[in-house]
């Protein structure tokens, strides 16, 4: 069974008497464990893909299934379920809580899940400690750069040990030194924990660090590729 | 599963960076749940103190007064003599059954002089009846006798207000007064009273026989005439028997015949006094209505922020979303944010509701009473409004698409 498999999705933006095709039956399987890039021109459709891979938006159309399941059918909280427990979201403009520490925003996804807080800090230590922010826990967002305000959210996406990463452009606000590192950081989350990663990217270097590259265009997938020895090459 | 500790934290935290915001939003609860306090603190002190002045009139208490009862009230034609006297006042003791007793009245205001001291105060003629009549009891010494009445002694009760007056610490009881320069020995002292309803000072009086009144002090039209009598009926159930049995006693008495209008009135005390009661009982209700006015006002002020709130943190909450809160993760953190306004206001709100009842108590001398239950039911009130004003907002707020939410500027 793939772990993702979008069946036909259409996501279709009415303004005016206009009918905007954002997406335009979409159909895609995603095994675990891979390392996907997706790319394409601004505008082709990919973040209102990536949404919906990770509820946060419905499609007009198609099917979607999760690990088997129709997510087409389940209801908002047990949407918040599977955001809180299946998918770990990396966003563009990083998303943090402004008002809270590093740390609090890492405990985020735990207190939607009941644990304790003693678990709550530990596991998010870990997390922190895991993706190079030890020492960081007590500070704001607007304490941090961005890459290391990027970190914060991609402990926060690990810590719930979230089988599947979303990242929408998570370096696009980063300079090319810092991108460099979080790639890695992805690369390395892929290998070692086997976490399935998607990636939504621009630049074509970034791509590869992947295996696989799907392109959209249009809101269609115009190509996808997969590459057998590019990115062991890339990762020597 | 809802975390309600760290629910509470993050509302506390958003509370505290609006610091001056949160406040003015507390201000009108404070002031709503204060005046609530306040106002019912009022309202109950009146109707307490009317209930107290019922009671030391003395219970299930008639009076008889001379002159017929217009829709106006009592209505006397001028030049018209009392018609009620000692005689009449015998009679409803002895022939009414449903009478316990009974005290006629006659006096006026005098000049009481006791050494160099000396106060003018007014003076009863009546009977040992009155006592009783008036559930009156003495502080010291003794009342005067039936005998006493007989023979028209020159003894007399002193109410507490003149013995302040006329004896200062020194004891009443053996000494001689001059009332209207006629030399009376005290022989009691009435206990202390306070005010009557109309407001008036019960223990500045002095109480002598109705005949040493008659024939000494004050000199009447006829004799044995009085200015009215005192009915104590057996119980409260005896009331309106009494009533009755003394209309017919009187008019025949009085020889008033069928279609004549009675030249007496007989006043139901206790009814009268109910009434008021009751008027001063809805006069709290209105008093705590139009402070809950106040409340509500508050609590509209709490949903006005509330909804501002959810507006300015629709990102937030998007984020919160995105990582997995549930409706009602997200209800309960704007509820609860709510609900921290409103009871911190309430608590407040009592402070300053039991110190400005405190400030108009002492201010305009007005008694004010604040009861437990109205502490309790404005605080409770405020919890309500806090609930049933922040509910819309969260209720808002946890509708939100996600990605709407995420992408709101
Ligand atoms: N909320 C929306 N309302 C209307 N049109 C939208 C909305 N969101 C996205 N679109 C449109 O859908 C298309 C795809 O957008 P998007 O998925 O953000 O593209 P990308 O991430 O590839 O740049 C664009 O043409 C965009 O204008
Ligand atoms: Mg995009």
């Amino acid at each position: 069974m793939p772990l993702i498999e979008a069946k036909g999705i259409k996501k279709v933006y009415r303004t005016g008497d206009i009918d905007l095709c954002a997406l335009c039956d979409v159909f895609l399987t995603i095994d675990k464990g891979e390392f996907v890039a997706i790319m394409g021109q601004s505008g082709s459709g990919k973040s209102t893909f990536m949404n919906i891979l990770g509820c946060l938006d419905k499609p007009t159309g198609g099917k979607y299934l999760l690990e088997g399941i129709d997510v087409g059918g389940l209801d908002r909280d047990e949407l918040a379920a599977i955001r809180n427990k299946k998918i770990g979201f990396v966003f563009q403009g990083f998303n943090l809580l402004s008002r809270a520490s590093a740390l609090e925003n890492v405990e985020l996804p735990m207190l939607y899940d009941g644990l304790s807080s003693k678990e709550r800090k530990q596991k998010a230590m870990y997390a922190l400690m895991s993706v190079g922010l030890e020492g960081r826990e007590g500070h704001h967002p607007n304490q941090l750069s961005g890459g290391q305000q990027q970190r914060v959210a991609i402990a926060r996406a690990l810590v719930n040990n979230a089988p599947i990463i979303l990242a929408d452009e998570p370096t696009g606000n980063l300079d090319s030194k810092t991108s460099t590192e979080l790639m890695e950081l992805f690369v390395k989350l892929n290998t070692e924990s086997n976490i399935t990663i998607i990636l939504v990217t621009h630049e074509p270097d970034i791509s590869g660090y992947s295996r696989r590259v799907i392109k959209f265009l249009d809101g269609r997938v115009v190509s996808d590729e997969v590459k057998e020895s590019g990115s062991d090459e890339v990762r020597k | 599963m809802i975390n309600i500790p760290s629910t509470l934290k993050i509302s506390l935290r958003a509370l505290r960076v609006n610091k001056m915001r949160s406040a003015l939003t507390m201000l009108g609860i404070i002031i709503g749940v204060g005046a609530v306090i306040a106002m019912l603190a009022v309202g109950t002190g009146a109707s307490k103190q009317i209930e107290q002045q019922i009671s030391s009139l003395g219970s299930n208490l008639l009076m008889v007064v001379p002159g017929a009862t217009s829709a106006g009230g009592v209505r006397m034609g001028a030049g018209t003599q009392s018609t009620l006297t000692l005689g009449d006042a015998d009679a409803v003791l002895k022939e009414c059954p449903a009478v316990s007793d009974v005290a006629p009245v006659l006096g006026g205001v005098a000049q009481v002089v006791y050494g160099n001291q000396n106060w003018s105060t007014g003076v009863t003629g009546t009977t040992p009846g009155m006592l009783n009549v008036r559930d009156w009891k003495l502080s010291t010494g003794r009342a005067f006798t039936e005998q006493d009445v007989k023979s028209a002694t020159k003894v007399c009760l002193l109410g507490q207000t003149v013995v302040d007056m006329l004896f200062g610490g020194l004891d009443p009881v053996g000494q001689i007064v001059r009332i209207k320069k006629i030399p009376f020995a005290v022989i009691g002292i009435l206990e202390a009273k306070g005010q009557d309803p109309r407001g008036q000072d019960q223990d500045d009086a002095i109480y002598v026989p109705v005949t040493t009144a008659q024939k000494k002090l004050f000199g009447t039209a006829f004799p044995g005439m009085i200015r009215m009598m005192m009915v104590k009926a057996k119980s409260t159930e005896a009331l309106n028997t009494a009533e009755r049995e003394i209309n017919e006693l009187l008019r025949q008495r009085h020889h008033i015949g069928q279609k004549q209008d009675n030249d007496f009135t007989v006043r139901n005390l206790t009814q009268m006094m109910q009434a008021a009661e009751e008027s001063s009982k809805v006069m709290t209700m209105l008093l705590g209505a139009i402070a809950s006015v106040s409340l509500l006002v508050g609590g509209i002020g709490i949903m006005n922020i509330m909804l501002v709130s959810v507006t300015e943190r629709t990102r937030e909450i998007g984020i919160r979303m995105a990582v997995g809160a549930k409706t009602w993760d997200i209800r309960l953190q704007f509820i609860i944010e709510a609900l921290t306004l409103s009871l911190t206001g309430g608590a407040a709100g009592i402070v300053i509701g039991l110190s400005s009842s405190q400030i108009i108590s002492s201010l305009a001398e007005w008694p004010t009473i604040v009861s437990p239950l109205s502490v309790l039911l404005a605080f409770s009130f405020s919890g309500l409004v806090g609930i049933f004003f922040g509910f819309y907002p969260a209720y808002k707020a946890s509708l939100l698409n996600p990605i709407d939410a995420l992408r709101y500027e």
